[in-house]
């Protein structure tokens, strides 16, 4: 039987795009939290508790962007075009926020405010510039022939601005439960506080983006059972596990919350990126390029999406199995002075 | 000449890679002194190889933040400003990027942490093992993204055209493109000698003020030695490298050694004026019949000039001509500086020999200025093509207006004047410091591991616990 390689290669990417973003967005989110800290040391043990993973967080977003040129270039070349500006910005503000890691510590007086603020600014945009990434790849490309075919500014609509606002709000979900689980004494009571609202703004923002997606192009409201004015609840009930994991995630998050868990709302928050990803991805599947181009359209060659898988294959393993590893050494909790024993 | 999306994106994508491979070029070299810092130390417990280690993987981890969120960017940037070229390259050279993702990056990034921040985490073993796979990572990494790069210089193991479509024939002819070997050989030794210039110029700075350092002497010796060994082998790969260029880019070659004329018995070019307005030197100052001697072997050899090749083929000269000559002639200086520090350790006075120790701090920025002015050759050189005979590089540009690609170029100038000025900043006040500083921390701190956040205190222990806004 011969493997459908374009198929693969699909999800491959997608797997790849979603690490990225629960992975990148707990440490992202931890920099929003940022400006929200009672102390330096409060912000000096959130820095520490994701020192350690950022970099690697970050090369899925490498995997997704150098994956997606290997296997679909076509739709590459039409992507990053067309989402130009707001590329480019997530690309300057995932520089300074990098840099700050390091930078930060090695500042004093002033460089140290400066970095802290770039710390935070640059998680921020980067988190909002990734939501109008997302949002103006959801609601479709204009093409011509197999090149970008629109303005600049295509990209900004109220929906990609309410996805960025929601993507935000996500990340900042995930951060704020991820330092539940990783901090203690009055950071994590903060941590606490900054998850109820986070997962509140969440909850709704969820809500306006999945409704506003509806009416982004017809394709996902007929995908959602929505079709000339009538509803087909059969259609809808195929794809209402989604939606219910999404408030499974939500009911974990807060469960956890009230029970004083430590990991569940993390958890739970992590539930929740999972549906709301595969609630937009079922909107536009099997487009690359909504709504235009197909997968199976963009993909490139067989005999080189076949040469990756077999590295694929061999080192994806390798990969999640020294991820995990690395997530094992610095596990428990983490303290300002403490720093890691 | 109009800036057009073109002209600036070719702009940016210069001043962005070439920010970029600043950090490469200087962590490849320290990853794999960092690995031979902790296992003599492992090997011999000399303490003063800990002292080392642990002064330079700070030095490390600043760079190689920049290196990381600067690459993030390049794989990013073939995508938003030269599409057409990543549409056509991407199922013959896609797979290279691919597994420079998933055979390196993914190692450097993961182990990265461990090394910075598992000093107390994990046992000395593990640890030891972390800064190997990190300095493996770089190696891979340059591994495949040279093979990249030389398959755009000498395409190789491919079909179809540029309007049709490639596809690779022969994935071994991809990777291996015949002047990939040569060029991998160069980049890592240009590495590595960058990061020896700087270890000998940060060891000579504090030997001038303290010639009883016993750490900065240590470190000194390394460096000289490995610069004595790596700078005369770095002219014979080079050679090499010109022999690849002669065959494989002739144009390129021509513009290297400014020859107009296609003859024999071509005279070698010291110094000249080369324009293309004038298809010719303005002056030039030579040594008759060299020329053919050095790039083809023998005085006899028929060697092209540019005259062979129309004049919409031609690459600019005059760039190329001076910065390949400013490479070879930093080349030759670090071979200099290798054999004279040699001839200080045989006599035993390295650690007082002042002038010498003058030299080492002046030439430590050489490496950096070598490693860009051989990329300006190497890339410029082989305009007007960006894949070498297939695609010129007007054709690969994507569809956007020049509005975005200033307002883009201009923010890359001031976010990395900021993160460059910043970092060299704090790069060079750790150096002065000294690997001294870190010893001589109060207890406690010396529990700390040594990228931690904390650790950069030793010298004014207020700072971190001041507050931060
Ligand atoms: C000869 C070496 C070399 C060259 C020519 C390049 N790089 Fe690079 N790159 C490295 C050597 C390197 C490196 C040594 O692996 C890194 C890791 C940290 C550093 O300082 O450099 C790096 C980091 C790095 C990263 C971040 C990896 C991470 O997350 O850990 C990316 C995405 C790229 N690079 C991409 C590119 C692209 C698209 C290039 C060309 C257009 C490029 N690099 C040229
Ligand atoms: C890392 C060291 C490198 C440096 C310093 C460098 C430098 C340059 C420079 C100065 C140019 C401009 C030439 C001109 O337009 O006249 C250029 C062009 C180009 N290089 Fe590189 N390069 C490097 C590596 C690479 C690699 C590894 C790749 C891809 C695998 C690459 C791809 C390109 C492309 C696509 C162009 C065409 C765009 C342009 O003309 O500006 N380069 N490079
Ligand atoms: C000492 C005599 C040297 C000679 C004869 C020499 C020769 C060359 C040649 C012919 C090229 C062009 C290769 C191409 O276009 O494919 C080149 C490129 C390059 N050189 Fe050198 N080089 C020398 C020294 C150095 C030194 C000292 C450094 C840095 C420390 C250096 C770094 C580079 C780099 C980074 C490139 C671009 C990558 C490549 O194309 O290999 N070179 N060199």
């Amino acid at each position: 039987m011969a493997l459908d390689l374009p198929l693969i290669w699909a999800g491959i990417i997608a797997l790849a795009v979603l690490l990225y973003v629960m992975l990148d967005g707990f440490d992202l989110g931890v920099g929003i939290l940022f400006p929200f800290a009672r102390s330096p040391r409060d912000r000096d043990t959130m820095m520490n508790t994701i020192a350690p993973f950022w970099d690697g967080n970050e090369t899925w977003l490498v995997l997704g962007g150098g994956g997606l040129f290997a296997a679909f270039p076509l739709a590459y070349a039409i992507i990053m075009p067309a989402l130009y500006i707001p590329i480019l910005l997530m690309m300057m503000a995932l520089i300074l926020r990098g840099v700050a890691f390091e930078f930060r510590a090695r500042g004093r007086e002033r460089g140290k405010a400066l970095w802290t603020a770039a710390f935070a600014g640059g998680s921020t945009v980067a988190a909002l510039a990734q939501g109008l990434v997302l949002g103006g790849f959801i609601q479709g490309v204009t093409l011509n022939g197999e090149a970008f075919g629109g303005g600049p500014f295509d990209w900004l609509t109220p929906y990609t601005l309410l996805v960025a606002v929601g993507l935000t709000a996500g990340y900042a979900l995930l951060g704020s439960t991820w330092l539940i689980w990783r901090t203690e004494d009055d950071l994590h009571g903060d941590a606490r506080r900054w998850a109820w609202i986070a997962a509140v703004a969440s909850a709704a923002l969820l809500v306006l983006v999945s409704l506003a997606t509806l009416f982004v192009h017809p394709q996902v409201a007929v995908r959602w059972g929505f079709e000339d004015g009538a509803f087909d609840l059969a259609r809808f009930a195929v794809l209402s596990p989604i939606p219910a994991l999404g408030l499974a995630g939500l009911a974990l998050v807060a469960w956890g919350l009230i029970k004083g868990g430590h990991v569940a709302p993390f958890l739970g928050s992590l539930t929740v990126f999972v549906s709301g990803y595969l609630g937009l991805a079922v909107g536009f599947f099997p487009s690359i390029v909504p709504y235009d181009l197909t997968f199976r359209q963009a993909a490139s060659a067989e005999n080189a999406l076949g040469l990756m898988l077999v590295g694929v294959a061999i080192l994806l393993p390798v990969i999640l199995a020294y991820t995990v590893w690395v997530y094992w050494v610095f596990r428990g909790k983490v303290g300002a002075d403490a720093g890691y024993h | 000449m109009e800036f057009d999306a073109l002209l600036l994106s070719r702009i940016q994508f210069a001043f962005t890679i070439a920010f970029h491979i600043i950090f490469p070029s200087f962590t490849i070299g320290l990853a794999s002194y960092l690995a031979v810092l902790e296992g003599l130390w492992l090997l011999t417990r000399n303490e003063t190889f800990k002292t080392l280690y642990l002064f330079w993987v700070k030095i490390f981890a600043l760079s190689f933040g920049m290196g990381v969120v600067s690459g993030v960017v390049m794989s990013y940037q073939l995508g938003t400003n030269w599409s057409v070229f990543s549409a056509i390259a991407g199922p013959v050279i896609g797979p290279l990027f691919a597994f420079e993702v998933l055979a390196a990056f993914f190692l450097e990034a993961s182990f990265l942490g461990v090394m910075l921040f598992g000093w107390k985490k994990v046992g000395p073993g593990l640890h030891f093992a972390s800064t190997v796979l990190v300095a493996f990572g770089t190696l891979t990494s340059a591994f495949w993204i040279i093979s990249a790069n030389s398959w755009m210089q000498s395409p190789s193991g491919f079909a179809g055209s540029v309007e049709e479509g490639l596809v690779a024939v022969n994935w071994l002819q991809v990777i291996f493109s015949p002047t990939f070997p040569e060029r991998l050989a160069h980049m890592v030794l240009a590495a590595y000698l960058t990061t020896a210039l700087v270890v000998a110029a940060a060891s000579a700075f504090r030997l001038l003020r303290d010639a009883s350092e016993a750490e900065s002497a240590m470190a000194l010796k390394m460096a000289i030695g490995m610069i004595v060994i790596v700078a005369p082998l770095q002219l014979l790969v080079g050679d090499l490298s010109g022999k690849d260029v002669l065959e494989h880019q002739p144009a390129k070659l021509a513009a290297i050694e400014a020859f107009w004329e296609t003859r024999a018995e071509q005279p070698f070019h010291i110094a000249a004026w080369p324009d293309r307005e004038i298809e010719g030197n303005h002056w030039e100052l030579s040594t008759p019949k060299v020329g053919s001697l050095i790039t083809g072997g023998s005085v006899e050899a028929e060697i092209q000039g540019l005259d062979a090749f129309a004049p919409e083929d031609r690459p600019p000269v005059f760039i190329v001509f001076w910065s390949f000559r400013l490479m070879v002639g930093l080349g030759l200086a670090m071979i200099g500086l290798g054999f004279w520090g040699a001839w200080t350790i045989w006599r035993g006075s390295t650690a007082r020999s002042r002038p010498f120790l003058r030299t080492c701090v002046a030439m430590g920025p050489a490496g950096f200025v070598a490693v860009i002015a051989g990329w300006i050759v190497a890339e410029v050189g082989r305009q007007p093509y960006v894949i070498y005979g297939l695609l010129r590089t007007e054709d690969a540009v994507s569809p956007i207006g020049a509005g975005s690609v200033s307002a883009s170029l201009l923010a890359f100038l001031v976010v990395y004047a900021i993160v460059f000025s910043v970092g060299a900043l704090y790069i060079l006040r750790l150096l002065g410091e000294g690997p001294g500083a870190g010893s001589h921390e109060s207890p406690p701190s010396q529990d700390r591991p040594p990228g931690w956040a904390l650790a950069a205190a030793p010298e004014d222990p207020g700072a971190a616990r001041k507050e931060d806004h």
